[in-house]
């Protein structure tokens, strides 16, 4: 085995993966180097009792852009992508509200709990989706330095420029509005219903420190439904085999170009030589050559933990410490014995290939967070679940099922101390409770159980604080502000290092764009064929 | 009555600015006032017999400009005059303060980020300066004079340097809590410095988005040393605008509520009908009145577009902040100060007004409310009698409508933990009280006719700020009724004891 490569990737999540088979693709001679044993970050699917297939971390896809899917043939490398047929949202009491693919059923659903909102829904998905155009355009794009005169960036201003024109005065003046106020503000302006409103607010929190009533919220909101599934725009879906068959397709792809990966390789040190970042240092001691070397870290983890202060700018370790990386979120992956039996859902409607929210109202999600702020967490969480197993039948055996709960808020520390076992499995309990308090008997279906806390999610893979997006998504971290002002288009401080992380623009989420984006930066910089596909835009 | 040239209707602070250059400018100018004074929220009101105060207790950044053009420094206000502290209390004794860009009892390694951080910031406020003061044109709108304000804004924004204008981009939007979290260690100087982002508007220090934009904008005439209390205090602007505007010759017409604005058969502004059912006419009619009060009430949605209602009808302007006005037999004594001078904060951490906060989200008075406590009388001893004082205390965060209604109990729990509150800085002072006034938000809005009680008519956030104050078709105080303008708080720059609404409205007016 050689130790002399073109570029070395560090961490194989699903953008280190998408990046290095970008790179692999143009001829280059790449290394991806994994710590854990497994590849694919957060976008994993780990079989910790035996026969359950759990998606440990991310659950549901909705942002992978579909250019790259085709363009490295993922449907070819096994992965399959079914859409959520629709979701049972649960209110405080008995209350539930249905989504459904059907518009006629779905306008009928929201009548039965206000005719009002029946009427607004219209009004609110379009402004949604035409507020997501405009954002969907830059996802494949890099974004331009506003303090530089280069031609480039000067013509990507000017794309922008046209693009928000396009949108007509008064529209411009609603999109500042949407992109800077709450969600629960944005949706005070269109629904009257709690339940609605909360089910809708939901998007809006999910991976971030920020509340319902948080400005900058309403864009997370935007964030979650921007994606698409085959074409269909905010659909969300589950992937045949859990998440980690994203990343391993991905991975697949990438190995039909060449590539290599190396998995227990984790990296200890970026070699910095004469401000020129030339190889890495592994923890047993191994050291790799490479002409570039591509951090898929975050970008806290990247300039904090993996490379020397001494080798870096001060301003940029100052900037690291301070980027905002927020733990906000739990997860509770529970095995069980059979299919749970929901109060209030007739035929347990989309058990089979739907979500559950279990949402109470904003105030229930604002009062959650209050207690986030507090270093604690709510007895009445928010939790986001989806059965993959009843519709998927790899992940569970026969007759069998797995539920995957996400959990808006869970602290990175607690109050009290750091997070232990025991407060640990007492965060699990509260989660189990409260769904039981909408299924009851679930507790006695439970074979397994696996409960993360930030504290877990960093430890495994790796994400500082358990952030699910590398880094918080407001304003001043979005666009040419990810990670750090100047440092927008995925090239580091240092000669010769980039980032293809979702610290990096367009941030977090399963959408592989990160990855591909710096992949075009680094072609483009070594003179190399850009073998990176543009965005369409089939659906619009 | 005759018939005017303007009617402006409000005699707040901005009304009286408006008013004075309309005049001076040559018009036949009458203003109408609900109340039996003029000033507004600035306005002295005796609220135990013998004791005055007003809402608005400090005068922050008010326009040099304006009181130069309208010699304000003649009728005996000093736009220039020392400016005040603002103290950090510690239970204790052991205050910070910071005045006039000076840091006092904070640590070493504070001190020295202050440095940095009172430069860049002080940069970035005289950078924004200049455009509180200008009309902020339509996006739309392509002739070259208002094209050359994007173009100057844009300049003066690269002017800073690369780094300064990328930095200002990444802070333009952080939360009050990241940016003080970036540079300071102690608790309570985090609390004192995010102050002014927060207070009179719907945000916490974790809020994103708009607090940074509310600091730069109050500290457009210098960082941290703009808050200026002269002889004879707020009662001296208020003085000097009336006696100003009354020697210029505008007519001011008290205890005269506005019943609605008369619009002519072709749907011009062409007078106002008092309560009294008194028609005065004029050419044009200009609110001073905050903007949901101007269309809601005094127009009247149904002679306005839907569209137009709406975008009015969401702004938000639900004011958090309540008023204690306490009258004192003595000069209470508070730890460790000698002379309680300025602006006193009880806020004893960024946590404290989180939590504060999330009590009114609910619509709750916090239980544990944070203050900015002065002492107007020290600088103007005709409020209170001999020996005597007045307590002024803003308290964050009052909800306008209380989710259980204002009842006596509630009143009576948030006046006692306000109370409680000052008592910890201030022992023995509750034996020195003869009076104490509660002013809610409803309460002001009931008094002074302010929608939802807040300081700057509606929020200021970005989506509320430039041209899109108070709604982007009324954004140059200009408004789809004809004749009809707009010079309040709730238009361009915004709320506080400035004055440049008016100054704005009275040039496009006189456009």
């Amino acid at each position: 085995m050689t130790n002399q490569y073109d570029a070395i990737v560090v961490g194989a999540g699903h953008n280190g993966l998408t990046n290095a088979a970008y790179l692999a693709k143009a001829g280059l001679k790449v290394c991806v180097l994994e710590k854990n044993d497994y590849i694919g970050g957060a976008a994993v699917s780990r079989e910790l009792e035996p026969g359950w297939l759990y998606s440990s971390c991310s659950y549901v896809c909705s942002m992978m852009r579909q250019a790259i899917h085709r363009d490295l043939e993922l449907g070819r490398h096994g992965l399959m992508i079914v859409p959520y047929l629709g979701t049972v949202t649960f209110g405080n009491g008995d209350e539930r509200l249905f989504s459904y693919q059907d518009e006629t059923a779905s306008y009928n659903e929201l009548r039965r709990h206000s005719p009002h909102d029946a009427d607004a829904m219209f009004r609110f998905q379009a402004d949604l989706t035409r507020y997501s155009q405009v954002i969907r355009k830059t996802l494949m794009r890099t974004p331009p330095d506003p303090s530089s005169f280069r031609l480039r960036d000067m013509q990507e201003l000017l794309f922008l420029a046209k693009q928000f024109w396009a949108l007509g005065e008064r529209e411009l003046y609603e999109y500042i509005r949407f992109f800077t106020m709450s969600a629960a503000e944005f949706l005070e302006d269109y629904f009257e219903n709690d339940l609605i409103k909360g089910a809708m607010a939901s998007p809006g929190i999910i991976g971030t420190a920020l509340g319902v009533y948080s400005p900058g919220s309403a864009y997370i909101l935007l964030h979650h439904v921007m994606g698409d599934v085959d074409g269909s725009i905010g659909a969300w879906g589950l992937a045949r085999g859990g998440m980690g068959a994203i990343s391993d397709a991905i991975a697949s792809a990438y190995k039909s170009f060449g590539g290599e990966l190396r998995t227990e390789a984790g990296v200890a040190r970026i070699r910095v030589n004469n401000g020129r970042a030339d190889g890495v240092i592994l923890e047993n001691g191994d050291e790799l050559s490479a002409g570039i070397v591509v951090s898929n870290l975050d970008a806290k983890r990247t300039f904090t933990k993996v490379i020397d202060r001494a080798d870096l700018p001060e301003d940029i370790y100052r900037r690291a410490k301070n980027f905002k990386i927020r733990g906000s979120s739990g997860k509770v992956n529970i095995a069980l014995s059979g299919l749970p039996k929901f109060t209030g859902v007739p035929d347990n409607r989309y058990l089979d290939r739907g979500g559950q929210g279990f949402v109470g109202s904003l105030e229930t999600m604002e009062r959650a967070y209050d207690c986030w702020k507090r270093g604690t967490w709510s007895d009445d969480p928010f939790i986001e679940s989806v059965i993959p197993s009843a519709w998927d039948p790899t992940v569970a055996p026969a007759g069998k099922h797995w539920m995957s709960n996400f959990i808006q808020y869970c602290p990175p520390e607690l109050s009290d101390g750091p997070w232990t076992p025991e407060k640990r499995d007492a965060f699990g309990a509260t989660v189990i409770d409260k769904i039981e308090r909408y299924a009851p008997g679930f507790k006695d279906l439970i074979v397994h159980m696996e409960v993360r806390t930030p504290h877990e999610i960093e430890n495994e893979i790796g994400l500082t604080e358990g952030n699910i997006f590398q880094g918080e998504l407001t304003i001043d971290q979005l666009f040419f502000n990810r990670p750090f002002p100047g440092y927008g288009q995925y090239r580091m401080p240092l000669k010769n290092l980039y980032m293809c992380g979702s610290s990096t623009h367009p941030g977090g989420g399963v959408s592989a764009v990160c990855g591909a984006n710096a992949a075009r930066e680094i072609l483009m910089d070594l003179k190399r064929p850009n073998t990176v596909p543009e965005d369409d835009f089939h659906d619009e | 009555m005759p018939r005017f040239d303007s009617i402006v209707v409000g005699a707040g602070h901005n009304g009286l600015v408006c008013a004075s250059y309309l005049r001076r400018a040559g018009q036949r100018v009458l203003v109408v006032e609900r109340g039996s004074s003029p000033g507004g929220l600035a306005a002295g009101i005796e609220f135990a017999e013998g004791y005055r105060s007003a809402v608005a207790h400090s005068v922050s950044h008010f326009s040099e400009r304006v009181a130069k053009d309208l010699e304000l420094a003649r009728f005996g206000f000093d736009a220039r005059a020392a400016s005040v502290p603002l103290v950090a209390l510690d239970e204790d004794g052991a205050h910070i303060s910071i005045e006039d860009g000076r840091l006092a009892g904070a640590s070493e390694a504070d001190s020295a980020a202050f440095e940095e951080f009172h430069r860049l910031m002080n940069r970035y406020a005289s950078t924004m300066a200049p455009f509180w003061e200008k009309t902020v044109p339509r996006l739309s709108d392509r002739s070259p004079s208002e094209v050359a304000k994007f173009a100057h804004l844009g300049v003066s924004l690269r002017l800073l340097g690369k780094q300064d204008m990328l930095e200002f981009f990444r802070i333009a939007t952080l939360s009050a809590r990241d940016l003080v979290d970036e540079y300071f260690e102690e608790d309570r100087l985090k609390a004192a410095l995010c102050w002014d982002g927060l207070i009179g508007g719907r945000m916490a220090p974790r809020s994103p988005n708009s607090a940074v934009l509310a600091m730069l904008y109050r500290g457009s005439t210098g960082f941290y040393g703009q808050h200026r209390i002269g002889p004879g205090g707020v009662r001296s602007l208020v003085d000097a605008l009336v006696d100003a505007s009354r020697e210029a010759g505008v007519e001011l017409l008290c205890d005269s509520p506005v019943r609605q604005v008369v619009l002519s058969a072709t749907q011009q502004a062409c007078g106002v009908e008092l309560a009294s059912g008194e028609v005065i006419e004029a050419d044009r009619v200009i609110s001073g009145v905050d903007p949901k009060h101007t269309f809601r009430d005094l127009v009247g949605y149904a002679r306005l577009d839907i569209g137009f209602s709406n975008r009015i009808e969401r702004l938000r302007s639900e004011g958090l902040v309540a008023k204690v006005h306490l009258a004192l037999n003595g000069l209470p004594e508070f730890a460790g100060l000698t002379q309680p001078r300025g602006r006193l904060l009880m806020a004893p951490g960024l946590d404290a007004i989180e939590f504060a906060y999330d009590d009114a989200k609910y619509g709750e008075a916090s239980k544990q409310p944070v203050l900015e406590v002065t002492l107007p009388s020290l600088e103007d001893a005709s409020l209170a009698p001999e020996g005597h004082h007045v307590l002024s205390a803003h308290v964050m965060y009052v909800p306008a409508r209380h989710r259980e209604g204002w009842t006596n109990g509630a009143r009576d729990a948030l006046l006692e933990s306000v109370m409680a509150t000052i008592e910890r800085f201030a022992p023995g002072i509750r034996s020195q009280i003869v009076a104490a006034e509660l002013l809610t938000p409803s309460d002001i809005e009931e008094r002074f006719g302010v929608t939802g009680g807040h300081w700057h008519h509606t929020e200021f956030a970005v989506d509320q700020l430039l041209m899109m104050r108070p709604t982007y078709d009324a954004g140059q105080y200009r408004t789809p009724i004809d004749n009809l303008f707009l010079c309040s708080a709730g238009c361009h720059p915004g709320g506080d004891l400035v004055g440049a609404a008016g100054f704005n409205a009275a040039r496009e007016v006189l456009r």
